[in-house]
């Protein structure tokens, strides 16, 4: 604990809550985000040097700026982010060279701010809307398109559980004087996501959210 | 109306000694007909009175038996059972799916209120009515213990269910929020069937079960139904003295 400093809100992962507003990027369709995002993704996943990768990062910043995200909240919580595409750039710059390195560290930056953009600029529900109209084909092979749907909402919901009961697991590995070993970490984190997934399958079938 | 015709459930145990698996009874078989609005189950930990609530909605069907709401049966219409119970945990974590308050509440309506503009419309009313309507777009995890179990309830609620199955919904909370929902449950038009260990919540409860080693082995109206409960908890007690 730091004393004498007020504590922070823990960090719940990098995606952004929704934050309502009016600017073009909030207005446009959520399907054509998803596209985008998808887009972008794909674009990036080809290796196209480290002058697109920037190009690419410039321009989600300026989406950024219109959305008028707040940068002060965004930043913060994409600094685990920098963390690992500074690591990451640093091995691949060992590895491979610089280029790639800067690559990778930049397409890592790309995609995270992308889909921070995309779910602080759009609502979870219209999100889900898109996603099951989308996998309405998968009805045909038995798979409810609401149901591939709830699995964004899972996914958004499960990244921040994700880190609480990690740094719960932490602070009772320290408590113990045990925080020199990961297994007093990874094994109680892990027991209690399984625990965490099983109360929250049965929780939605109890809302009925499965049927 | 609620009922339980020789219900049972039983589950598969491994055997200590290393044999095969024994099949053993967690609850029953129970028959009861549940009409009162509120009904209260006390018991002690691993007492099954958690599997007698889950029960209620289908979260877990009989082995032998059968369960009804309003003449559906749990095992065969789960669907229309699940649409008529709604259902509360003790941890709301597990419950809220969604990032803020709003999208939760809306997802629940996402069934109901095909339209996405009607469905944020009347989720932000259930928060104003739960008192979070201040809340609506923060994250879930800024929100505190009490305000989160709030939360569960209004997107179950959201629904407008039948009744409503609690279990242990004030296990987390402390004093303030305890009462605040204890009021707020007590104001609920549904039936109300709540699973507790605060005893002063379950006296103001219609009719209380109280359920050992998988049977109800008290039903009755408050007084005398706490009465046996802290009887047979004081013998427990004892027992476990070495």
């Amino acid at each position: 604990m730091s004393a004498g400093r007020p504590q922070r809100v823990p960090w719940a992962g990098p995606l952004g809550l929704h934050r309502p507003g009016t600017s073009p990027v909030h207005r446009a369709p959520a399907g054509l985000k998803l596209v985008l995002l998808a887009a972008v993704g794909a674009v990036l996943v080809v290796r196209t040097g480290p002058v697109v990768a920037a190009v690419g990062l410039l321009v989600v910043i300026a989406l950024g700026v219109v959305a008028r995200t707040p940068w002060r909240t965004s930043t913060r919580g994409l600094v685990p982010v920098l963390l690992t595409a500074a690591a990451l750039g640093g091995y691949q710059t060992w590895a491979r060279g610089a280029a790639y390195g800067a690559e990778v560290a930049l397409d890592l930056l790309t995609l995270v701010l992308a889909g921070t953009l995309v779910t602080t600029t759009t609502r979870a529900d219209d999100l889900l809307t898109v996603v099951a109209r989308a996998a309405r084909p998968l009805r045909h092979v038995g798979l409810p398109p609401e149901t591939v749907a709830l699995t964004v909402g899972l996914f958004l919901r499960t990244v921040p559980v994700l880190v609480r009961v990690t740094g719960e697991a932490r602070d009772a590995a320290r408590a113990r004087g045990l925080e020199r070993d990961p297994r007093a970490v990874v094994v109680p984190a892990a027991v209690r996501m399984v625990g965490h997934a099983r109360t929250t399958g049965d929780a939605l079938a109890a809302r009925g959210l499965g049927d | 109306m609620i009922e339980l015709d020789a219900a049972e459930v039983t589950a598969w145990s491994p055997d200590p000694a290393g044999g095969p698996d024994r099949v053993v009874r967690l609850l029953g078989p129970v028959t009861l007909r549940l009409t009162e609005r509120r009904v209260a189950v006390v018991g002690a930990n691993g007492s099954g009175k958690s599997t007698l609530a889950r029960l209620l909605n289908g979260l877990v069907l009989p082995s032998a038996g059968a369960v009804r709401v309003d003449g559906l049966d749990t095992a065969a219409d789960g669907r229309a059972v699940r649409q008529r119970v709604g259902f509360v945990f003790t941890d709301p974590d597990a419950q809220i799916v969604m990032p803020t308050p709003l999208e939760d509440v809306a997802l629940s309506l996402r069934r109901t209120v095909p339209d996405a503009r009607e469905r944020a419309s009347r989720a932000l009313d259930v928060l104003t009515r739960f008192g979070l309507a201040q809340r609506a777009h923060v994250s879930v995890h800024a929100l505190s213990g009490g305000q989160r179990q709030l939360l569960a309830l209004a997107a179950v609620l959201a629904t407008e269910p039948a009744v409503l199955v609690c279990d242990e919904p004030t296990t987390l909370l402390d004093l303030r929020w305890r009462t605040h929902v204890d009021a707020l449950l007590a104001s609920l038009a549904q039936q109300v069937v709540v699973v507790t260990h605060d005893l002063e919540a379950a006296a103001r409860a219609e009719r209380v079960l109280v359920v050992d080693d998988g049977q109800v082995v008290a039903d009755d109206a408050p007084g005398p139904a706490l009465a046996r409960y802290r009887e047979l908890m004081g013998a427990r007690a004892a027992e476990a003295v070495p």
